[in-house]
């Protein structure tokens, strides 16, 4: 058998648990060997998943959330060099197996982009205090290199937060309208802030490159002039308290 | 040809993060899993440039795959080279394993047949390795629980001959050989006698456990008398040597390794003859 069958083989029996695989492996010679493999592999895979969705875990219990993992494992396999992408497409899974508990999902997307923002890139976020002089006709802002965006129809942030603080979570409850969910790292410190479909635009705006200007005049189109200019400001400060802005640059220069 | 480095050091694990940042541990080095730090920033990454400042630092990795029949990923030996650049660690190590094959990785150290044509699957990816991170590497030898039928050499042969045609040095994991002599019935002995002695640049020291058939490399418990009593063999055939205790589950308060360290001392400085 050629090294390349061998992994393969190999393969099928850590992942599909293939006895014809195992057979041309060895047969009975190398059991007690492959059934050491499957277990490591499968406690190591267990054990990345309980340890980046605790809060989802809590949520679902123990017995659901292992009925999960098992199916995820069997669904996706690892294809990275590291552990931590691993978690990356376990919300898909759930969204799969509770269709109708769409907080399940919302949840896990929590988790998992709190776990990846705690690893992003380093940045050094703008203190509002050291803001010199700016144009602001000819601002740009340069946002968190950790931000991320996701649509939220639940209260799923409310349940992460009481969950975390080992309180007892509220009732699932729908949004009236599809918001969505901020994720970034503030410091060393991963942070997530419910926001609103305006908000979120606005973000997508600035991080393609719109100027604060431009953000403006977006949003005195939506909302009228007052109402929109004054929406810029209010998201500005927001965004400079909460360590989101790392840079204003002047368009012209 | 690795330069050595003679010491008595630790791997850096989560819980005595602080003690080895807010007080001087009494370890010549310290080592790290390389995987856990090669991501892009955070604490993680803070914490390493800081015990790099108080400590010489070796990276070993558990994801390289050297043993893959499809050859390394170019972006992990990218993200490996970005933190040996940083870093300038004393030793960079990996395993002789395999975990990845044709996009799916195991995240587990898988044996390898000890064949012709693994060796030179090996031989083309250490030297694959060496030239991208631009420095030879230390190879660990791994504990084993399958004896493939159709191998055509020993484990310490093919580890002999990937030196020779690689120039990479060698990272002795005792505990290892003795739970591989354990799960396939050949001579902890015969193993360490038979390894290129000038080759051995760092030494692991740690504990095993016993599974329903096999045992098992947990390094959970403390080394355990008969890796201590293989240590004490080998030493005297080596030249200048890093020496450390692993322990990475079940992880005690850090006294206590230090405490098994200076055993690993006692038996270098000679004051444990009896053990060998």
């Amino acid at each position: 058998m050629s090294l390349l069958d061998l992994q393969r083989d190999m393969h099928a029996w850590l992942q599909h648990a293939d006895a014809t695989a195992a057979d041309r492996l060895g047969g009975e010679s190398v059991t007690p060997g492959l059934r050491v493999h499957q277990n490591n592999f499968r406690v190591q895979l267990a054990g990345c998943l309980e340890e980046s969705f605790a809060r989802t875990r809590d949520w679902i219990g123990g017995e659901a959330f292992h009925h999960a993992v098992v199916a995820h494992i069997e669904r996706v396999g690892p294809s990275s060099w590291t552990l931590d992408a691993y978690p990356r497409d376990f919300p898909a899974t759930l969204a799969l197996l509770h269709p109708d508990d769409p907080e399940i999902a919302e949840l896990a997307w929590i988790d998992l982009m709190l776990g990846e923002a705690f690893v992003g890139p380093d940045d050094n976020a703008l203190n509002p205090a050291d803001l010199g002089e700016i144009d602001w006709d000819n601002a740009v802002l340069g946002l968190a290199p950790t931000l991320d965006l996701a649509d939220l129809t639940t209260n799923a942030p409310a349940i992460w937060s009481a969950l975390a603080e080992g309180m007892d979570p509220p009732a699932v409850a729908f949004l009236p309208e599809t918001g969505a969910i901020l994720v970034w790292r503030e410091g060393e410190t991963p942070r997530f802030r419910a926001i609103d479909q305006i908000e979120r635009q606005a973000l997508l705006h600035v991080r393609a490159g719109l100027s604060f200007a431009g953000l403006c005049t977006a949003l005195a189109e939506m909302l009228g002039e007052e109402a929109g200019v004054s929406r810029a400001g209010a998201m500005l400060g927001q965004w400079l308290a909460d360590g989101l802005i790392v840079s204003i640059e002047d368009r012209r220069a | 040809m690795i330069a050595p480095f003679a010491g008595f050091g630790l791997g850096l694990r989560k819980p005595h993060h602080a003690e080895f940042l807010e007080t001087r541990v009494a370890v010549d080095f310290v080592e790290v899993i390389s995987e856990n730090f090669m991501v892009e920033g955070g604490r993680p990454r803070r914490i390493l440039r800081e015990v790099r400042g108080r400590y010489p630092v070796a990276l070993h990795g558990v994801s390289m795959s050297l043993g893959s029949a499809d050859g390394l990923d170019g972006a992990y030996l990218a993200r490996l080279r970005a933190l040996v650049d940083e870093i300038e660690p004393l030793f960079v190590s990996d395993h002789l394993s395999w975990s990845r094959i044709q996009g799916f990785n195991s995240h587990d150290l898988l044996p390898l047949p000890y064949t012709g044509e693994a060796l030179d699957v090996v031989a083309d990816n250490v030297e694959r390795a060496q030239d991208a991170l631009g420095r030879a590497m230390l190879i660990e030898n791994p504990s084993t629980y399958i004896d493939f039928a159709d191998a055509q050499m020993t484990e310490w042969e093919f580890l002999d001959r990937l030196c020779a045609r690689t120039g990479c040095g060698l990272l002795l994991d005792v505990n290892n050989v003795f739970v591989s002599a354990s799960n396939h019935g050949f001579d902890p002995l015969a193993y360490l006698d038979g390894l290129p002695h000038g080759r051995v640049r760092q030494i692991h020291l740690a504990g095993y456990s016993q599974g329903a058939e096999l045992l098992i490399d947990t390094h959970d418990q403390p080394v355990p008398d008969p890796v201590w009593k293989l240590y004490a063999h080998i030493l005297p055939r080596l030249g200048p040597v890093a020496t450390m205790i692993e322990r990475d589950d079940a992880i005690p308060p850090l006294h206590t390794l230090l405490a098994e360290l200076g055993m690993a001392r006692r038996i270098a400085g000679g004051e444990i003859r009896a053990a060998a």
